[in-house]
C-alpha cells in the first residue's frame, strides 16, 4: 500500500498539521511533512478524527436483507465516517450462537468497508429465559465481547444478574435495552402531554428508568460492568450519574436522534418518527446533551435501524420502530453538541471513537491520531451545510427523520487501516 | 372550512357554529315526507370501516343517502385488508374507482390523518373515529344536542355554548369521544369537567383545556349536561378499577345522583350504553336522557359535514318547489 499525506487538517479540531499514512499505519504527524511519493489529500480547514466507532448498529443480515445487508450497512458506515460497527444480535436467525456471529463477522471482513464486530444475544432467541452460549461466541473467530438482547429488555432480574456475572470471566459486557415490558404493553410513543392528545399508547419514562436503576445496583452487587443502550430520559441521566458517583462500573449511550428530536414531531403521525425508546420531551433532550457533554453519558451510538419503505408508509400503529442513522450521526452531533458549544472536536473524538472502542474492546480502533497507530481516520468538512437527501444514502433503507432538514458537516474521507473507503464523499 | 375533517380541534368557532346551523337545516329535511336532497347527486362516498361500528356506519350511510350520494360500504372483514393489504393500497384502490370522499373508521389513532396528509389520495377524508384519538362528528352531534336542549332549536341558531357547564364521566383514557368533546366544547366556549378514577385519565391530561375531578357527586350540581362514557367491563381485568360494582358505586349515574343535577340538566351518552355499569336503566330511560335524540342528530350533523366538505357553494336546502340542477 502506498503513502497518503493528509495536508493541513485540524487534528481533533486543533492546530493544522500534516498526517502521513504509510501502509496501514500512521507514520508521522507534524508540520510540513515531505509529500514525496505520497498521494496528497488537501485538508485545509477540515477536521481529522479517529475513525468513528458505533456500538449499536442493526445490519439486518441474516434474515432481513430487504432492509440492509452487511455490505450496504458497512458502506453506509464508511460514508458516515465509521471504521468499526457493532452489529446487533436481533437478526433471523438470532445471533445467539458462534455460527451466526462468525458469519456476520466474515461478511464484514470480506466486504472491507468497515470492521464488523458482532454483538451476541444474551439469551437464546432473545427470549429472556435461557443464557445463550456467551463463552462460545466469545471464543469464536468473531471474538464477541458485547452481549445484548437489544429490542427486548433482559427483564428477568436473575437472568440479568447471571449474565452480568458470567461475562466477567472473559471481560465481556452486557448492553441492556432498558424497557420494563408490562409498563410498555402497546406503547407507541412517549407518555405525556402529546400522547394524551394523540391517543397513542404511552411509553413512560419510568419504564426505562426503573430497569436502569435495578441494573446498576445489580452490577454493583456482583462487581460487573454494565452498558445502558440508548438512554432517552432526564431521569435515566440522573440514575447513571448517581451510579457513577458511587463507583459503579456503568457506561451509557445516547442516539443522535434523542439529542435532536422531541415527541412533538409525532403530531404528524409520520412513522418516520417512530422509534424505540421513543422521542421524548425538550427537557429530556437538554438533559441528554448536558450529560453527553459532562461525560455522564459516555458515547453516541446510532441505533441505525433500517426498515423497508412499506414498513413506514402506513398508519402509525402498524409501522416498525427505528431510524437509519449511520450517515447522519456526525452531522447531528455537530449540530447539537459542537455548534452549540457543548463539546469540542476532541470531545466528539472521545464520545464517538475512543470511548465506544474502549467499551466494546475494539482492538485497533479508537486510537489517538499519532505515529505508530492504525490509520483508521475520518476527515470532516465542518463548514459544509446541506439538506439531507435520503436518495443519496448508501444504506439500503431510507427511513431517516431528517429528510430535507439542513444539517452541518460532511464526511469527505474515511480510511480503514490506511485504505480509503470514502474519497471526496464517494465510496470506493 | 377545511377540506378534511380529522379532529374536532381543527374547527374554529365559526366553522363549528356553521356546521351546527347547517345541521338544523338538514334536520328539517327529516320532517319532510320525502327525506332526500339532490345535493350530492353523482358524487361517490365510501364508508371505509376497519373497525366494527354498525351505528356510526349506518348513521353516515343514512346521511349520504339523504344527500343523494352514491354510497359504497367497505368493511375490513373478509376484504383484502384481512389478507394483509395496506391502508395505502386500499385507499388508492378505492380512489381509482372515483371516490369523492372517504369516511374512515380505524383502530389506529392517526390513520385518517395519514390518509389525508400522505399524498396517497386526493379525496376528502372524514374521520369516523380513530383509535383513542378523535371522533369529531360525535362531538358535533353532542354539541348540537346540547344547543337544542339548553338553548333551543331556533334560539340556538348562530350561537355557541358559552358558559354551559359540561361534565364528562368515565373512561377518558380510552375515549376518542372525550378527546373530541373537550376540544370542540372548549372552542364553543363551554366549561368542561372530566370525572374519572385517576387510572382512566391519561398522563398529560393537565394540559387539556378543562377541569379534572375525581368526585362525581361534587360536580353534578354544577352541570348543565352530564355525558356518561361507556366503560368496558374488561378494563377491570387490567386493574383500572377493582370491580364493576365499585365502579358503578363511585362513577355510575343512578336516579339518586341524577336528582342532584339542576332541573334543566340533561344526561347524554354516545352509546352503546352498558346498563348497570355506568348508567342505570332508570336514568337511561328517563326523559332527561338524550341518547335517542343524539342518534337522530347524528344523521343531521353528518349530512351537514358532508355537504360543507363536498357540496361547494350551492345552498344545501332549497325551499322552492323541486330542485332543478344546471
Amino acid at each position: 500500500m502506498s503513502k497518503i499525506l493528509i495536508r493541513g487538517a485540524k487534528v481533533l479540531g486543533g492546530a493544522p498539521q500534516d498526517v502521513l499514512i504509510d501502509g496501514e499505519i500512521v507514520a508521522e504527524v507534524g508540520d510540513g511533512l515531505n509529500a514525496e511519493g505520497a498521494e496528497v489529500v488537501e485538508a485545509a480547514g477540515k477536521v481529522l478524527l479517529p475513525g468513528l466507532v458505533d456500538l449499536h448498529t442493526h445490519l439486518r443480515e441474516p434474515g432481513r436483507e430487504d432492509s440492509e445487508t452487511v455490505l450496504t450497512g458497512t458502506r453506509a458506515a464508511a460514508s458516515g465516517g465509521y471504521t468499526a460497527v457493532f452489529a446487533m444480535a436481533n437478526t433471523f436467525p438470532v445471533a445467539d450462537t458462534a455460527g451466526v456471529v462468525e458469519q456476520v463477522w466474515r461478511l464484514g471482513k470480506e466486504h472491507g468497508y468497515c470492521d464488523v464486530q458482532p454483538i451476541g444475544a444474551v439469551t437464546v432467541g432473545l427470549e429472556g429465559r435461557k443464557l445463550a452460549e456467551l463463552g462460545a461466541m466469545h471464543e469464536s473467530a468473531a471474538g464477541v465481547t458485547v452481549f445484548s438482547d437489544d429490542g427486548k429488555c433482559v427483564d428477568d432480574a436473575v437472568i440479568m444478574r447471571r449474565a452480568l456475572e458470567y461475562v466477567k470471566a472473559f471481560g465481556g459486557v452486557v448492553a441492556q435495552h432498558a424497557q420494563e415490558p408490562r409498563l410498555t404493553e402497546g406503547a407507541q410513543m412517549n407518555e405525556g402531554v402529546v400522547s394524551a392528545e394523540l391517543g397513542l399508547g404511552g411509553w413512560p419514562a419510568v419504564a426505562e428508568e426503573s430497569v436502569i436503576a435495578r441494573d446498576v445496583l445489580l452490577a454493583e452487587h456482583v462487581g460487573s460492568r454494565v452498558h445502558i443502550c440508548h438512554l432517552s430520559t432526564a431521569g435515566s441521566v440522573e440514575i447513571v450519574r448517581w451510579a457513577k458517583s458511587r463507583g459503579i462500573d456503568v457506561t451509557a449511550e445516547v442516539t443522535p436522534h434523542h439529542l435532536l428530536l422531541t415527541d412533538e414531531m409525532v403530531r404528524t403521525y409520520n412513522p418516520v418518527y417512530k422509534v424505540n425508546p421513543p422521542l421524548r420531551t425538550e427537557r429530556d433532550v437538554r438533559a441528554l446533551r448536558e450529560a453527553l457533554a459532562d461525560g455522564t453519558i459516555d458515547i453516541v451510538a446510532t441505533d441505525h435501524a433500517p426498515h423497508p419503505h412499506e414498513d413506514k408508509d402506513c398508519e402509525w400503529a402498524a409501522a416498525a420502530m427505528g431510524m437509519v442513522g449511520l450517515e447522519t450521526a456526525l452531522s447531528v452531533v455537530q449540530e447539537t453538541m459542537v455548534d452549540t458549544g457543548l463539546l469540542d472536536w476532541a470531545g466528539v473524538a472521545d464520545r464517538m471513537s475512543f470511548a465506544p472502542a474502549r467499551i466494546g474492546r475494539a482492538t485497533g480502533h479508537g486510537r489517538p491520531v499519532s505515529a505508530g497507530e492504525p490509520a483508521n481516520l475520518t476527515l470532516v468538512d465542518t463548514e459544509y451545510r446541506g439538506q439531507v437527501d435520503p436518495a443519496g444514502f448508501a444504506s439500503r433503507s431510507r427511513n431517516t427523520p431528517y429528510e430535507g432538514r439542513e444539517l452541518p458537516g460532511r464526511v469527505t474521507h474515511t480510511w480503514l487501516r490506511g485504505k480509503a473507503t470514502l474519497v471526496d464523499g464517494k465510496l470506493t | 372550512m377545511q377540506r378534511h375533517l380529522i379532529s374536532a380541534a381543527d374547527l374554529s368557532r365559526d366553522d363549528a357554529v356553521l356546521i351546527l346551523d347547517t345541521a338544523e337545516e338538514m334536520a328539517r329535511v327529516a320532517d319532510r315526507p320525502i327525506k332526500k336532497l339532490p345535493t350530492l347527486r353523482g358524487r361517490t362516498v365510501v364508508n371505509l370501516f376497519f373497525e366494527d361500528s354498525t351505528r356510526t356506519r349506518i348513521s353516515f350511510e343514512a346521511a349520504e343517502k339523504r344527500l343523494s350520494a352514491d354510497v359504497i360500504n367497505f368493511t375490513a372483514k373478509g376484504s383484502s385488508v384481512s389478507k394483509g393489504e395496506s391502508l395505502k393500497d386500499t385507499a388508492q384502490t378505492l380512489e381509482a374507482m372515483g371516490v369523492d370522499a372517504v369516511v374512515i373508521r380505524h383502530g389506529a389513532s392517526g390513520a385518517p390523518y395519514r390518509l389525508a396528509n400522505s399524498g396517497w389520495i386526493d379525496a376528502a377524508v372524514i374521520n369516523a373515529g380513530d383509535g383513542t384519538h378523535q371522533h369529531p362528528t360525535q362531538a358535533l352531534l353532542d354539541a348540537f344536542t346540547m344547543r337544542r336542549r339548553l338553548t333551543g332549536r331556533d334560539a340556538g341558531l348562530g350561537q355557541d355554548l358559552s358558559g354551559r357547564r359540561v361534565t364528562i364521566v368515565g373512561d377518558v383514557l380510552h375515549s376518542r369521544v372525550a378527546r373530541s368533546n373537550v376540544d370542540l366544547l372548549h372552542t364553543l366556549g363551554a366549561d368542561v369537567t372530566l370525572v374519572a378514577p385517576p387510572t382512566l385519565l391519561p398522563v398529560g391530561v393537565g394540559s387539556w383545556p378543562c377541569e379534572v375531578s375525581y368526585d362525581l357527586d361534587a360536580t353534578l350540581p354544577k352541570s348543565d349536561a352530564v355525558m356518561m362514557l361507556r366503560v368496558q367491563r374488561e378494563r377491570m381485568n387490567a386493574a383500572f378499577f377493582p370491580t364493576e360494582r365499585e365502579y358503578s358505586r363511585r362513577y355510575g349515574l343512578d336516579g339518586d345522583r341524577m336528582a342532584r343535577m339542576p332541573e334543566h340538566a340533561i344526561v347524554m351518552h354516545p352509546g352503546p350504553m352498558v346498563r348497570g355499569m355506568e348508567i342505570t336503566a332508570e336514568v337511561a330511560d328517563s326523559p332527561r336522557c338524550t341518547v335517542v335524540e343524539q342518534v337522530a342528530n347524528g344523521v343531521s350533523i353528518r349530512m351537514a359535514v358532508l355537504y360543507l366538505l363536498l357540496g361547494g357553494n350551492e345552498p344545501a336546502v332549497t325551499h322552492a318547489r323541486t330542485t332543478e340542477e344546471k
